[in-house]
């Protein structure tokens, strides 16, 4: 219900303006993505496993993402405040999902169809 | 010093002639009879040895008997002889062993008079990992490994591993060694490692234990033992064995009798709850069926299939056994929460958690706690714990009210639970079978779907993703008659969702208690039950759980067990990491500093290192995905030819 709100809200209007003027910077969007612990739940990649869901490739908005960090609602996933996890840092943070490669289909990968 | 090389493995042939000679002495008196279990050999006796009366036993037990097995000192048999005929009684194959110096009046037996055969001793450097071994062993072959271990510090150590096993319901028995009379105890280390009560430290999570303080008494202890750790509730027994009993002659005039092992029946549900039980399956638009240690045996697969099927109820496994195929259209794989969500019946089978299984608490500061079922959803158990609970211990998690529990055995009550069931069958009933059985299939083939498309991501990835580990594994083992020997849920369970489990020995679940350090020894226990059908035991491994007692890859060598290691070495208890991180997010202060006291990095651990210093071949580290493919063809074939192998894999954390 809660997540439902924050994936209308990143559709349309803004909320945070993070996504804002400094350039967005993929390799320091890892190294925060890691030191911050991202990497734990969803993966070195934002691939997600049984922790956390996947959050790329095609991340939710820089907005939407520092919504949902700063609160998440009754969830597993951990509050991130300001101080620790700023909106600039977050906007790093997209960049790095969003440089993730797009998969294949399942079915174009031989170890995926085995029987 | 004797080499390696040249340590007897097994009994010298014994010709034709000394062989008849033999039996006609068993025959003409003093004879021990050595029945199988279940069978109903005439009981027979053993009288005292001595060096004229020729020992042991039936033509079976001969086989073995290499040597003379009169006076080793004083004038009779020792009392470890004895205890080996017991043991080849109950038809125990293997002892996992540390040597010690309580124990040393059974090893000695087990080497000269036994020759190191039926039993055979294997060589552990940690009893943890040699209770972990038993565990492993116990899930394969569904009978108990014996463990000889040193009283008082040697029980210390084994410790976890038996809880793991009494919260996985596995049996197993336990000997230790203890010099019970101060009168009659080496002084200094002999007496500090004695103890008044030895098996006290194990009592919370043993089913049974017993001191015997005569070799007639132990023989009778042992058979119960066996009775009592093999009949449902399955748990772990431990018994005491005195150092001077096994050390000295069997008393002269003593009438030794091994009595035969039969076993119990098993508990199954009464009659009338499982026909109420049915009446709800029946009746269900929606039933579940959840499974965890359903399977208990090798037929149980089967009989969770044929109850699924009578229903066309959904299954969910909480994967404790290799409880249903995977890749059944019943599976209830990626799509648990709404099975539950919407069933009207749910029957638990042998859960560890029913409560867990039917509520959720959300791991944050307000811990939130949310019932998942609806309003009126009706809850059956078949479980044998309900049978044999202990208090300290939680293991028994929280209560759940149940509307029909049936205290048995699951897999028991599941012939006259699914005869209930045809019986109580209309032609409604039958309709909604039916249909049920097309919506599960489409599900099922959504859920597919799903599953394989997550697997793609971040599929070229460095560290490499648990998915294409698992992918990589599966191309190299499916041609092969493999077995899983290890659990995955650190793997997002990526084994269950691409590899195709149906045959019953594939998988054995894991360490029940979640005690770290399991899984390593019980791998090698599993691998070595595997190692006679010539099946490929694949053990996918965490970092964390090997280093707590690594030694156990050398076990592995020197008792040849061919196993198939991959490291899944994420360099961390990632685990903890995510608590952490959690912790410090509800706290506020700081969401950098998790890898403090967890990660298992700087300097990294060169497992394949590791391996080779044990004499093991290996390869690693690996952190590139496209080297894996190759490597694990290389390995699999070593592992075949009859070696244990390891591959030090750099992985994703889950
Ligand atoms: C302790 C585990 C954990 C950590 C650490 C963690 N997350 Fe999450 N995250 C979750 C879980 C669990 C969810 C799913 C919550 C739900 O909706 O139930 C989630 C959901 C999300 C979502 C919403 C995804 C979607 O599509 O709905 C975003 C975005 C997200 N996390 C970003 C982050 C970022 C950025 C970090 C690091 C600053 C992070 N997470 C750290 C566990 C974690």
């Amino acid at each position: 219900m809660f997540k439902t709100v924050i994936h209308a809200c990143a559709a349309g209007a803004l909320l945070l303006s993070v996504s804002g003027a400094q350039a967005q910077d993929a390799a320091k969007g890892r190294e925060i993505y890691v030191a911050k612990g991202c990497y734990s739940c969803h993966g070195y990649n934002g691939q997600g496993g049984v922790t956390g869901p996947k959050l790329a490739p095609d991340p939710l908005a820089p907005d939407a993402i520092a919504a949902f960090v700063r609160n998440a609602g009754p969830t597993r996933m951990p509050q991130y405040v300001e101080k620790e996890l700023s909106n600039e840092e977050v906007g790093h943070i997209h960049a790095w999902l969003a440089s993730q490669p797009k998969p294949k289909n399942w079915k174009d990968i031989p170890l995926l169809n085995q029987e | 010093m004797t080499k390696h090389s040249e340590k007897p493995t097994s009994a010298e042939p014994i010709s034709a002639d000394r062989r008849s000679f033999l039996k006609g002495a068993a025959i003409a008196g003093a004879a021990v009879a050595m029945p199988s279990p279940n069978n109903n050999e005439a009981q027979a006796q053993i009288s005292a040895g001595t060096r004229k009366a020729a020992p042991p036993p039936t033509s079976e037990l001969l086989e073995h008997v290499a040597v003379p097995v009169g006076a080793g000192h004083g004038e009779g048999r020792p009392g470890g002889d004895f205890m080996v005929d017991v043991l080849r009684a109950l038809k125990i194959e293997y002892v996992a062993t540390n040597p010690a110096s309580s124990c040393r009046g059974l090893h000695e037996s087990i080497n000269n008079y036994a020759m190191n055969k039926s039993p055979e001793l294997l060589t552990v450097m940690h009893e943890e990992s040699g209770a972990a071994m038993a565990h492993g062993y116990a899930k394969v072959t569904g009978k108990p490994m014996a463990c000889l271990f040193h009283g008082t510090v040697g029980m210390q150590h084994a410790t976890m591993a038996m809880y793991n096993a009494w919260c996985d319901r596995v049996p197993m028995i336990v000997m230790a060694g203890n010099h019970l009379d101060a009168a009659d105890r080496l002084p200094g280390v002999p007496t500090t490692h004695a103890a008044q009560d030895p098996m006290a430290i194990v009592r919370d999570f043993t089913k049974w234990d017993d001191q015997p303080m005569s070799l007639q008494a132990f023989a009778e202890a042992m058979t119960r033992a066996y009775q009592i750790t093999m009949t449902p509730l399955q748990a772990p027994v431990a018994i005491s064995i005195d150092g001077h009993m096994q050390d000295h002659p069997i008393p002269a005039n003593a009438k030794l009798r091994i009595p035969k092992l039969i076993m119990p029946s098993v508990p199954q549900g009464e009659t009338g709850a499982v026909k109420d039980a049915a009446k709800l399956l029946v009746g269900a638009q929606n039933p579940v069926i959840v499974v965890d240690r359903a399977a208990r045996t090798h037929k149980g697969q089967g009989l969770i299939v044929e109850l699924a099927e009578s229903l066309n109820a959904a299954v969910i496994d909480q994967l404790g056994r290799q409880n249903f195929p995977n890749r059944h259209y019943l599976h209830g794989e990626g799509r648990v929460d709404s099975l539950i969500r919407d069933a009207d019946v749910i029957i638990g089978l042998e859960l560890t958690d029913f409560w867990g299984t039917v509520n959720g608490i959300t791991d944050n500061p307000e811990q939130p706690q949310s019932t998942r079922i609806k309003e009126g959803t009706k809850l059956i158990s078949i479980t044998a714990k309900d049978l044999y609970i202990r208090a300290n211990y939680q293991d028994f998690q929280r209560f759940q009210q149940v509307d029909i529990p049936i205290a048995a055995d699951a897999e028991a009550t599941l012939p006259s639970l699914i005869e209930a069931i045809r019986s109580a069958m209309d032609p409604a009933a039958k309709a909604r079978v039916e249909k049920r059985g097309e919506l599960h299939r489409k599900a099922r083939a959504a859920a597919r779907e799903r599953m394989m498309t997550a697997a793609t991501l971040a599929w070229d990835a460095s560290p490499i993703s648990t998915a294409r580990l698992s992918a990589e594994i599966w191309a190299a083992v499916k041609d092969h008659d493999w077995a899983m020997v290890s659990r995955d849920s650190s793997l997002s369970n990526w084994p269950h969702r691409i590899w195709n489990f149906d045959k019953p020995y594939q998988f054995i679940g894991g360490p029940g208690g979640a005690g770290v350090g399991y899984n390593l020894p019980a791998s090698v226990g599993a691998a070595l039950a595997h190692r006679e059908h010539g099946r490929l035991a694949v053990n996918i491994q965490n970092d964390g759980d090997a280093m707590f007692a690594p030694g156990v890859l050398w076990t592995a060598m020197h008792h040849k067990i061919p196993l198939l290691t991959v490291m899944h070495n994420n360099r961390a208890y990632h685990q903890e990491v995510m608590h952490l991180q959690r912790l410090a997010s509800w706290r506020g202060r700081g969401a950098d500093r998790q890898w403090i006291g967890t990660i298992i990095d700087r300097p990294a651990i060169d497992f394949a290192m590791l391996a080779r210093s044990m004499g093991m071949s290996s390869f690693g580290p690996i952190s590139n995905p496209n080297e894996l493919g190759p490597v694990l063809k290389r390995a699999v074939a070593m592992v075949k030819s009859g070696e244990p192998v390891l591959i030090d894999a750099i992985t994703q954390p889950r």
